[in-house]
């Protein structure tokens, strides 16, 4: 929304008046380019700072070596195995859960309101969680309760919880923005709301809703509080989903953190990480516009 | 007919299943968190957890003072410091630049919101703590944490401000406009006041987030538990505590931690419950604009 005011420009008379009489307006065109300029350059800072250190460690023996000297030296290839181990399990649970879950509270909820109100409420609330909530959960169900100990299930698992919401509501939002035309013409021609569902509004949906699994994937790849003491800090190649995983994140903290003279892998590992959630905040981005583009859908 | 029906009749079963085991996970983590509090509060009891000398679980003292003052100077720190400026960046993106500088800042307040918490802490360990031990030593301090979390939960208010924003009508502002209003004056008496509870809905989505963020505050507050006597002094949150000694923790010092995790929970139901309540009262869908 813009509207363009006056002709701002020092030279022209009438917009110095409007300065010099008005100079709460002046102030304020100062501050927020200020205030916007300083976020923007903080990020940039950032990116710059990750980029330079963590570039000069970056090579193919980083992806497909073992780490050595405590993770000083070597690679981070058992780690990207867990890694992705723990996606997979995450997202083997919580995509299943998510989409019933999705299209119960999109295309069921009004005959059960109450219930839908409940499980929407819940879902807000799990939302809100602090990460470390969930990671005590997840080492008291999952690796005490049910007996998984440290391993890469607890903590897929425990991320499923925790990117569920995510999930659900995404999902939700592709289902809605299917034209309501589809379900109208497909009741007048007396098909069952299941063939509906399965036929029409899922593949109509199905750009939306992977672009609601990318941003799921992005947030369980991001987190590490939950995982620190669900899936552990083991750095070997895992041989089995019950064996203990570390996950980058969690390598990039202990790095940092706990080695001294780790710096420079835990800036690689960063800009790896960095990079795979760019990669996929990118492909989701592409995907809505070509999804928008093709159908004419306002997806969110 | 009837065939279908029953068909859809099943498939309806099956999701309500499904969503069942969704919406009970939140009543799970709640219902688990108090079991294993219940050995701490019946040993140490509630009260102690104020009374105690100090925070030493190793010798029986149980003191959260120090770490529930921690928490909360560092979140309220991080919310003064990120709410005008993520308003400010919201105002920006909407009111002062259009066309692509606009969808550019608001690519980059995405972007932010989207780095991983433990790669803030990174930068804040290696970047922000060494430039602030040179001007007050020893660096890992309340200070470094709020400006480490102020950052991290400017994108989440910079996007649900920026959303509520939008949703101001657009005759409004043309109305003030076409009346001779300067920018400001526009900005300040209609969009500011008309996006108002959705501003304030960002702001507490931001206040949970600095409340319940652990990597990074670990990584940069130095995590002394003591009640800091400036803002150079270190400091350790609920979560910092959580994190620094699950790992080693037993009996009833591990249920202690249970014990902070459950206040943690009930803290952010209750931000999550005002957030709901605002929704409700403006018919604005507050916190589901797809930021969190």
């Amino acid at each position: 929304m813009w509207f363009r005011l006056r002709p701002s420009s020092w030279f022209d008379p009438a917009w110095r008046w409007r300065v010099l009489s008005a100079p709460h307006d002046a102030v304020a065109h100062l501050a927020m380019w200020s205030a916007s300029l300083a976020v923007t350059g903080v990020f940039v800072w950032i990116l710059i700072d990750v980029l330079s250190h963590g570039a000069s460690h970056l090579s193919l023996e980083l992806l497909t070596a073992a780490p050595a000297d405590a993770g000083r030296q070597g690679g981070i290839a058992p780690i990207l195995v867990s890694t992705v181990l723990i996606l997979a399990v995450c997202m083997a649970v919580a995509m299943p859960l998510g989409l019933c879950s999705a299209v119960l509270l999109s295309e069921f909820s009004r005959s059960t309101s109450g219930y839908g109100r409940f499980v929407r409420r819940s879902l807000d609330v799990l939302a809100g969680l602090p990460s470390i909530v969930f990671g005590l959960f997840g080492y008291a169900f999952f690796c005490h309760a049910l007996g998984l100990g440290f391993s890469i299930l607890s903590g897929g698992l425990t991320l499923a919880c925790m990117v569920l919401p995510v999930l659900i509501r995404s999902v939700e939002a592709a289902l809605q923005a299917v034209p309501d035309d589809i379900q109208t013409a497909s009741a007048a021609l007396g098909l069952s709301k299941t063939t509906t569902i399965r036929s029409l509004l899922l593949p109509a949906a199905a750009p939306g809703i992977a672009v609601g699994l990318i941003l799921g994937i992005g947030r369980a790849l991001a987190e590490t509080a939950a995982l620190l003491f669900t899936s552990g800090y083991v750095v070997r190649m895992p041989g089995s989903l019950f064996d203990s995983g570390r996950a980058l994140s969690v390598h990039i903290y202990d790095l940092a953190m706990n080695v001294p003279g780790g710096d420079g892998m835990a800036y690689a590992s960063a800009l790896v990480l960095l990079g795979l959630l760019l990669g996929m905040n990118a492909l989701a981005t592409t995907l809505v516009q070509r999804w928008q583009k093709s159908k004419g859908l306002v997806f969110g | 007919m009837n065939a279908t029906t029953r068909l859809d009749r099943r498939l309806e079963s099956f999701l309500r299943m499904n969503a069942a085991v969704a919406g009970s996970i939140t009543i799970g983590i709640v219902a688990y968190l108090l079991l294993e509090s219940l050995p701490a509060l019946h040993a140490v009891g509630p009260l102690r957890f104020l009374t105690d000398p100090s925070w030493n679980p190793v010798h029986g003292a149980y003191n959260v003072v120090p770490m529930v003052v921690g928490t909360l100077v560092v979140t309220v720190g991080a919310v003064l410091l990120a709410a005008p400026l993520a308003v400010a960046s919201a105002v920006f993106g909407r009111f002062y630049v259009r066309g692509a500088l606009s969808k550019l800042q608001r690519r980059v307040l995405e972007t932010l919101a989207g780095v991983p918490s433990v790669v803030y802490g990174l930068w804040g360990l290696m970047v922000l703590v060494p430039a602030l031990a040179r001007i007050g030593p020893p660096g890992q301090s309340v200070l470094a944490g709020v400006l480490v979390l102020a950052l991290m939960i400017l994108p989440t208010i910079a996007l649900v401000s920026d959303t509520a924003l939008g949703a101001v009508p657009e005759i409004h502002l043309r109305g003030a406009a076409a009346a001779g209003l300067s920018r400001w004056a526009i900005v300040r008496s209609i969009a500011l006041p008309t996006a108002r509870s959705g501003i304030l809905t960002g702001i507490l989505l931001g206040t949970g987030r600095a409340l319940g963020e652990t990597m990074a505050v670990v990584m940069v507050t130095g995590n002394v538990a003591q009640i800091p006597d400036g803002v150079f002094a270190p400091v350790r949150t609920l979560t910092a505590n959580i994190a620094l000694e699950m790992a080693y923790a037993t009996d009833a010092h591990r249920s202690a931690l249970f014990v902070s995790g459950l206040v943690l929970a009930l803290l952010t139901i209750g931000l999550v419950a005002v957030v709901d309540r605002i929704a409700q009262s403006t018919g604005q869908d507050g916190g589901r604009t797809g930021v969190v």
